[in-house]
């Protein structure tokens, strides 16, 4: 059997998983699992940057905030969310273009320097242009969509329709993986210097993906509006960015189903861990510190490991690839 | 004009400091490849040693400054070093990069849950006189922070050009495998260098927190701004993080006094984009060359 069918087999019973799942749930359970999955999207996308372009974006949040906004305040004034959700992603692409473009002409981390101040700039306009924002106060209210008979209103009908969104968003993100530019964007990662001598265009390949990655984010925002009802610029600070971020560590960067198991962890993890109270977030990241000294490649990767352990292949030092000094 | 006065002069003080950081960042990258993420919580975690030393010890201000400061170097230069970097460089710079972050958040929420969410007073290291000159209230605060940081910058620079410990850092930030075939320990080396950040770092907290008074979340903007005084100044070089420090200092007291407040916090990002489309080595920064 070879390995994609295994894949499809997996995928196959996780999405059976996926549809039996909120059956016969409370409210908050069938919620919680539509946040996993309008996360898993945000981190599919930062995964794409991440994992597979190998640039760090500490901006994912602030996209979602732009798909969120864009979304909220196109269905308030009437529009469809089918006709709204577009928009904001697309926003997000071309944010993603114009912040990318000067970041990615340089070695370096660049990036993850001006995503990081690009966060402040963000939560500034949605704090500051109350007339457009509604300020600290936010936006309440957006509608939930409706497609003739089957309406989202119910909690376990918009789980269905974040379900397929999330299924939607996964395949056009296994295509793109799967084509020449996703093999480009491993190559990439690999190898920048053999990429570019084998004619690929590095910098445009990365910045694409950051802009793709952000799309996402955009995507996962606009699903946001109208789950929760409510957004306003504190759900998209810093602290959201890092933990999209930590969600695709800690999942497995560079695995496909990295993100659905990190987001899975991050968002299942402080309903585990609330006996811990206002401890959560130290335990958590003393875990990452650890898990990265001794996994890093996540916990795909330990999966991955353990396969190893019994059907032992070739390791390479990662260190070797590009020099690292410190010994 | 007066008020201009005032307005750089406290500029260039808060600039000072910023450069203190953004000095220990450059050098750490340097020497040993790493992107501290959790810089901005290693200037806001010393203060919080020193409050610690008074408050549970009962110890007077200027033995807890002493004691915060060695704590600093043991935690955030000696153990860094050794728990985080060395274990997790060789899984590569982005693994690091995320280990930091993670450090970051740790630091953060550990003194939010242990000491206090509260921001806390802490006592200043100068009288808060004020000065009179030409109608411009100077605080005498701002001159001593200046004066202090300008002559760490100056006692830095000669000891990494003039003796031969500084002159074997130079040469084991620049190529490692050289330095080790002519005889320097480059492993002590990149510790120095772990040192004097987390040395840089400390100092730092006790000058700034003054002003800004103690609390867990000051390492957000204090990190972002010295990241990107070091970027903005040019990361290869000491004096290119001090000039962007000072820099920045200024253009952001500017910005609040005469542009605008509400986005003055949006000024690193500007300045951020408008150097690497310009200038991306950095104001007086050497080019690197490779693109790759």
């Amino acid at each position: 059997m070879t390995k994609v069918n295994k894949g499809f087999i997996v995928a196959a019973l996780l999405l059976a998983v996926a549809i039996v799942a909120p059956i016969g749930q409370g409210n908050y359970i069938t919620y919680t699992l539509a946040s996993w999955l309008v996360f898993s999207i945000a981190a599919m996308g930062l995964n794409l940057t991440l994992g597979y372009a190998g640039q760090i974006s500490l901006a994912q949040a602030s996209f979602m905030a732009i798909g969120a906004y864009i979304t909220a305040l196109l269905t308030l004034s009437g529009w469809h969310w089918m006709a709204a959700m577009p928009l904001g992603v697309i926003a997000c692409f071309i944010v993603g273009l114009l912040l990318g473009y000067p970041a990615l002409r340089l070695k370096g981390h660049f990036l993850a320097f001006v995503t990081l101040a690009f966060n402040t700039l963000v939560f500034l306009v949605l704090r500051n242009e109350e007339w457009l924002t509604g300020g600290s106060y936010g936006l309440t209210g957006m509608p939930r969509p409706g497609f003739g008979l089957f309406t989202t209103m119910k909690q376990f009908n918009f789980y269905y329709f974040t379900l397929a969104v999330t299924v939607l968003a996964a395949l056009v993100m296994w295509g793109i993986v799967r084509s020449p530019w996703g093999r480009a964007f491993t190559a990439l990662r690999e190898n920048p210097i053999r990429a570019e001598s084998l004619g690929v265009d590095t910098r445009r390949i990365t910045l694409l993906a950051f802009a793709i990655g952000s799309a996402y984010g955009g995507l996962a925002g606009s699903l946001i509006a109208p789950l929760v009802q409510f957004i306003e610029p504190g759900s998209f600070g810093l602290a959201h960015s890092l933990r999209i971020l930590l969600m695709v560590i800690v999942g497995g960067a560079g695995y496909f189903g990295g993100p659905f198991l990190g987001a899975a962890v991050v968002i299942l993890l402080p309903e585990m861990l609330r006996f811990t109270q206002g401890y959560y977030l130290i335990i958590y990241s003393a875990l990452v510190i650890v898990m990265l000294i001794f996994v890093p490649a996540g916990l795909m990767g330990m999966g991955q490991r353990l396969r190893e352990k019994f059907w032992p292949g070739r390791q390479q030092r990662a260190d070797m690839a590009e020099g690292a000094r410190l010994k | 004009m007066s008020q201009f006065l005032q307005v750089m002069l406290s500029g260039l003080a808060t600039g000072s400091i910023y450069a203190l950081v953004a000095i220990g960042f450059t050098l750490v990258w340097q020497a040993a490849q790493t992107v501290n993420f959790a810089q901005g919580e290693f200037v806001m975690l010393p203060a919080f040693f020193v409050l610690a030393a008074m408050k549970l010890l009962g110890m007077p201000f200027w033995s807890a400054l002493l004691l915060g400061l060695a704590i600093s170097l043991l935690v955030l230069g000696l153990l860094f070093k050794k728990l985080i970097v060395e274990p997790i460089l060789p899984h590569g710079g982005i693994t690091l990069i995320i280990a930091t972050m993670a450090l970051g958040i740790l630091l953060k929420e550990s003194v939010k849950e242990f000491y206090s969410a509260e921001a806390q007073p802490f006592p200043s290291l100068f009288p808060a006189r004020h000065l009179d000159f030409h109608g411009a209230v100077l605080s005498l605060q701002d001159i001593f922070n200046l004066v202090l940081c300008l002559a760490i910058v100056v006692s830095l620079t000669l000891f990494l050009n003039r003796t031969r410990t500084g002159r074997c850092m130079q040469a084991t930030a620049q190529n490692p495998a050289v330095a080790e075939i002519l005889g320097v320990n480059v492993k002590r080396m990149i510790l120095y260098t772990f040192l004097i950040n987390a040395g840089l770092a400390a100092i730092a907290s006790f000058l700034i927190t003054p002003v800004y008074l103690a609390k867990f979340s000051n390492g957000e903007s204090l990190g972002l701004i010295a990241f990107i005084a070091a970027i903005v100044g040019g990361f290869n070089q000491i004096r290119g993080a001090l000039v962007g420090g000072l820099l920045i200092g200024v253009l952001d007291n500017l910005t609040a006094t005469y542009v605008t407040a509400e986005y003055r916090a949006a000024l690193p990002l500007v300045l951020l984009i408008a150097v690497i489309l310009v200038r991306p080595q950095g104001l007086l920064g050497t080019k690197e060359g490779r693109a790759v």
